[in-house]
């Protein structure tokens, strides 16, 4: 037997990294199947195919024709038009002038702006996973946080930047908190499962903001029937870092404190130590005298806090004001983004940049290539599957297995 | 005659362990050959190897003077080999014959199974080895015992006669024991060979014809138990001399330290499961709990430690009304509790050792200053008591569930045995230990009393409780039959007592 001091406590760092290669191989794998989907939906391939008997030289030229648009437009969404960035940084060199600039870095940056919501999102998902709770409601929790924060930004004026963003940003958290915690109350004071109440919980949310957008918060003289609330007041935005017309705001860099906070939190506090326990065994727990329904209450809590924080840097960032339909499902993704994430705060933050830029390319892969913006929810949903069955995956490269996430993120169903 | 099977030379690394190294075993038709060895000797990869679940790196098997190749365990039951594992792989809503044709669904009338040809086999192998077994009862509805005839049945219904029992007294209780010992008597008249697999030193002398000693996976070697002694199978599965018995000086009780007045506790169906139970527990005493398991003694333990709500009657500690307490706050009035399902309540397996060892008190200091937990206490803390309860382990960050179970437990004592405690509960601490385990915890257990720790032992096994306490309580139905000093205790008045028959005198 033989305990060396140099054996540092890695293993929960070599967890996140350790996750890495089985998101990169899901990833790379769904491309390749998705490329079958492409192709199906492009005529000029399948009339190639038709006749690639006769001529199997052009329905094989087509083919790459149409994975290369397809990819390479993907590829421009994410990071922007090569061509274009050169010229612009070039023609900055020579003029000093940052407005080409701006445009062409514009893709790029956007993959931020959408990672953001998903950090949050995903952290509070993960924070769940720990505490054994599958929370399900977050798409719910972000309305009431973007909800609260739009009240709080809107209605309060003459307060200082430096009162009045962390005040918005802590009312959405709040009711975030208070949302997601009547599930967890429920849980710990009556056994009720935490998945159908934060489901239903979701409906109350989505219908809440229709009526509170349709009555007490409609913008006033709004332009007939949108239902949208008034723009929240400057003092409670969350600043852009850079010149218009790029969007990236501070929101990106509270997101990566939190989850630095949240990490901090779950494995280096009593307080995450009690809920890392209840979520691994709750029986081993309750022995020694670790209260699991107060940690049910607030895991979940601290979970809706997160999602709700999702929904307030929207509010604060993006969009100034609350609308309906804001969040494209950031909650609903962000289940899957967790579990991509290995439930660990640096994979989900690794798991959102994926799901960001995934989501941002898109839309450019949607316009350039005029591929349905359908097939790119296709390749999310092959990521996730394949992450979720791994042993595809490991059969697949004869990956050795690692069994640690698993067991806990399987936990979560047990109730 | 060449015996019915012969491993030779069998050889199994895994990753920085050899599991087996060129072990050579024979058995003979109709022999019970006991193959004995601490936890982690290598017997279950053995028998794994030789149900075709693992390959081995060298070595032959020799089946009927054949050699052969057992790449599946359907090949292994081809060959008439067949296991009972510890636990068992029974459908609990299925009936017993649906279990036994499961997987050898051969018996159909046109597309349908034909079970009743089934359960009549099942009634002719029964009534032909003394196995009682009900084809039609819900394999949920039977006792243990019961079960693992199922299993022993679905091995004889494939027309197996090499029968590998792993462990299977230890999930019993002694009367279903001494069953099992019959059925297992009644198949070698038959010409049936067994394999049984044990690291309890009693057993193997009454039922083993030979007994092979495996250690380090080598065979230490091969005896007979006309020619041996549990003291002398016990030096060869450690290694050195171990003390079966516990040395320990006379009680010198003190104070009252746990009252429990006419305690009643509900199970979670609302049953009454412990009904108007007394006792006291001194400073510096232990009191033994016997009775055969399921009586109460897993509620009455519960309710001490604040998992359960007490329905009826008061339980003091150190004079603190502890009725309705947090198990928080009875730990914190200086309880110990060893639990006894420990990987289920005792440990977090999916924590490393080092958590597992402040798993009740990260909270405090020096363990934790505000709400943020000090890593280098913890970790120097851990190191320390690694090496003090000689935890075998790689490391203080090793996983929980990659120790062995005596290790395991040994992680529970060391969190448990360094907080101030005053009470200790102990419930059933050696389950499922080898020998130098039990030693080791034995000791520990004595320790603390001589210290001046009250210690309420709850065991179903006599020789323990026969070994450690100073006064036995025996437990019935929920009610204490009657309590003896150990001094007047007998194996054979408790055992009364534990069938709820009551001796005067």
């Amino acid at each position: 037997m033989q305990i060396a001091d140099t054996d540092r406590p890695m293993w929960r760092w070599q967890g996140a990294l350790g996750v890495l290669a089985l998101p990169a191989l899901s990833l790379f794998s769904a491309l390749v199947l998705s490329s079958i989907f492409i192709l199906g939906s492009d005529v000029v391939v399948l009339t190639a195919l038709r006749n690639g008997l006769s001529d199997p030289g052009r329905a094989l030229f087509a083919v790459g024709k149409a994975l290369a648009d397809a990819y390479g437009s993907l590829f421009i969404g994410i990071f922007g038009d090569p061509a274009r960035i050169s010229k612009e940084v070039s023609e900055f060199l020579a003029t000093g002038d940052t407005q080409g600039l701006t445009v062409a870095f514009y893709p790029f940056a956007e993959n931020f702006v959408t990672a953001t919501p998903y950090i949050f999102a995903g952290l509070a998902v993960a924070l769940g996973f720990q505490c054994g709770l599958f929370n399900i409601g977050a798409e719910g929790q972000i309305y009431v946080g973007a909800a609260a924060a739009a009240f709080v930004g809107y209605s309060l004026e003459g307060l200082p930047w430096i009162v009045h963003a962390p005040l918005t940003f802590l009312a959405g958290a709040l009711a975030g908190a208070f949302w997601a915690g009547i599930a967890g109350f429920l849980k710990a004071t009556r056994g009720a499962h935490e998945v159908i109440n934060t489901m239903m919980l979701n409906y109350v949310a989505f219908n809440l903001v229709h009526y509170l957008l349709n009555g007490p918060m409609k913008r006033g003289g709004a332009s007939g029937a949108i239902p949208i609330s008034r723009n929240i007041v400057e003092s409670a935005y969350l600043p852009t870092l850079f010149p218009e017309p790029i969007r990236f705001h501070a929101g990106f860099l509270v997101a990566l404190l939190v989850a630095v906070l949240v990490w901090w939190f779950l494995f280096k506090s009593t307080l995450g130590f009690e809920i890392r326990s209840v979520g691994a065994n709750p029986h081993a727990a309750r022995c020694a005298g670790i209260s699991i329904a107060r940690n049910f209450v607030l895991a979940m809590a601290l979970s809706g806090a997160l999602a709700a924080m999702a929904g307030a840097g929207e509010v604060m960032g993006v969009n100034h004001n609350l609308a309906e339909g804001f969040s494209p499902g950031y909650g609903f993704d962000s289940i899957a983004l967790a579990m991509l994430g290995g439930g660990h705060p640096l994979g989900v933050v690794l798991a959102a940049l994926l799901f960001g830029t995934l989501r941002n390319g898109a839309t450019k892969m949607q316009s350039l290539a005029a591929i349905p913006i359908d097939i790119v929810a296709i390749v999310q949903a092959f990521v996730i599957m394949f992450v979720a069955a791994p042993i595809i995956i490991r059969r697949l490269y004869r990956l050795k297995a690692e069994v640690r996430w698993q067991a806990i993120l399987t936990r979560g169903w047990g109730g | 005659m060449p015996p019915i099977l012969e491993l030779d030379g069998i050889t199994k690394r895994f990753p920085g362990v050899l599991a087996n190294d060129h072990i050579h075993l024979t058995l003979e038709q109709g022999e019970i050959h006991a193959l004995l060895g601490e936890n982690g000797a290598g017997k279950t990869t053995l028998m794994n190897i030789l149900y075709g679940l693992y390959h081995p790196d060298e070595g032959r098997i020799i089946v009927r003077g054949k050699p052969v190749k057992i790449d599946t365990p359907s090949e292994a039951i081809r060959l008439g080999i067949g296991m009972v594992h510890q636990h068992f792989m029974l459908i609990p809503v299925f009936t017993v014959t649906e279990n036994v044709m499961l997987g050898e669904e051969t018996l159909t009338r046109g597309i349908f199974l034909d079970r009743a040809a089934v359960a009549a086999r099942i009634r002719d192998i029964s009534a032909q080895y003394g196995l009682q077994v009900d084809p039609d009862a819900y394999v949920k509805d039977l006792s243990v015992g019961a079960q693992q005839r199922v299993e022993i049945l679905k091995i004889l219904y494939r027309r197996a006669d090499i029968l590998i029992l792993d462990e299977p007294t230890a999930v019993l209780t002694p009367q279903e024991v001494e069953e099992l010992f019959k059925v297992i008597r009644s198949l070698v008249a038959r010409g049936v060979s067994i394999i049984f697999i044990s690291h309890k030193l009693k057993e193997v002398m009454a039922i083993a014809d030979r007994i092979t000693v495996l250690r380090d996976g080598r065979v230490v070697g091969t005896t007979r138990p006309a020619e041996t002694s549990p003291a002398a199978l016990a030096r060869m599965m450690v290694g050195r001399e171990v003390i079966l018995t516990v040395d320990k000086p006379p009680a010198r009780p003190g104070d009252v330290v746990l009252d429990v007045n006419d305690l009643h506790v509900l199970d979670d169906r609302q049953q009454p499961r412990v009904s108007g139970v007394s006792f006291q527990v001194r400073a510096g005493e232990i009191l033994g709990i016997a009775g055969v398991q399921g009586n109460g003694q897993t509620e009455l333990v519960e309710a001490l430690t604040g998992l359960r709500p007490i329905a009826q009657g008061r339980v003091t500690i150190l004079g603190h009304d502890t009725t309705r307490a947090t198990p928080r706050h009875i730990l914190q009035h200086g309880v110990a509790h060893i639990p006894e399902d420990r990987q289920r309540d005792g440990l977090v397996l999916t924590f490393p050792v080092a958590d597992n060892l402040v798993l009740n008190t990260y909270y405090l200091p020096p363990f934790a200053r505000g709400i943020q937990i000090d890593e280098r206490t913890v970790f120097a803390s851990a190191t320390q008591r690694v090496q003090q309860f000689d935890i075998r382990t790689p490391s203080i960050h090793t996983l929980a569930a990659n120790l062995s179970g005596g290790n395991q437990q040994k992680v529970i004592v060391a969190r448990e045995f360094t907080r101030p405690i005053q009470l200790l509960i102990a419930s059933q601490p050696t389950r499922g230990l080898d020998v130098g385990s039990i030693e080791y915890i034995h000791q520990r257990i004595v320790e603390m009393r001589a210290q001046g720790c009250a210690v309420l032992l709850v065991s179903p096994e006599l020789d323990e409780i026969l070994s450690l306490s100073d006064r036995i309580a025996v437990m019935y139905r929920g009610k204490i039959m009657d309590t003896l000093p150990a001094s007047q205790a007998t194996p054979e008045k408790l055992g009364l007592l534990m069938a709820g028959v009551h001796t005067e005198g």
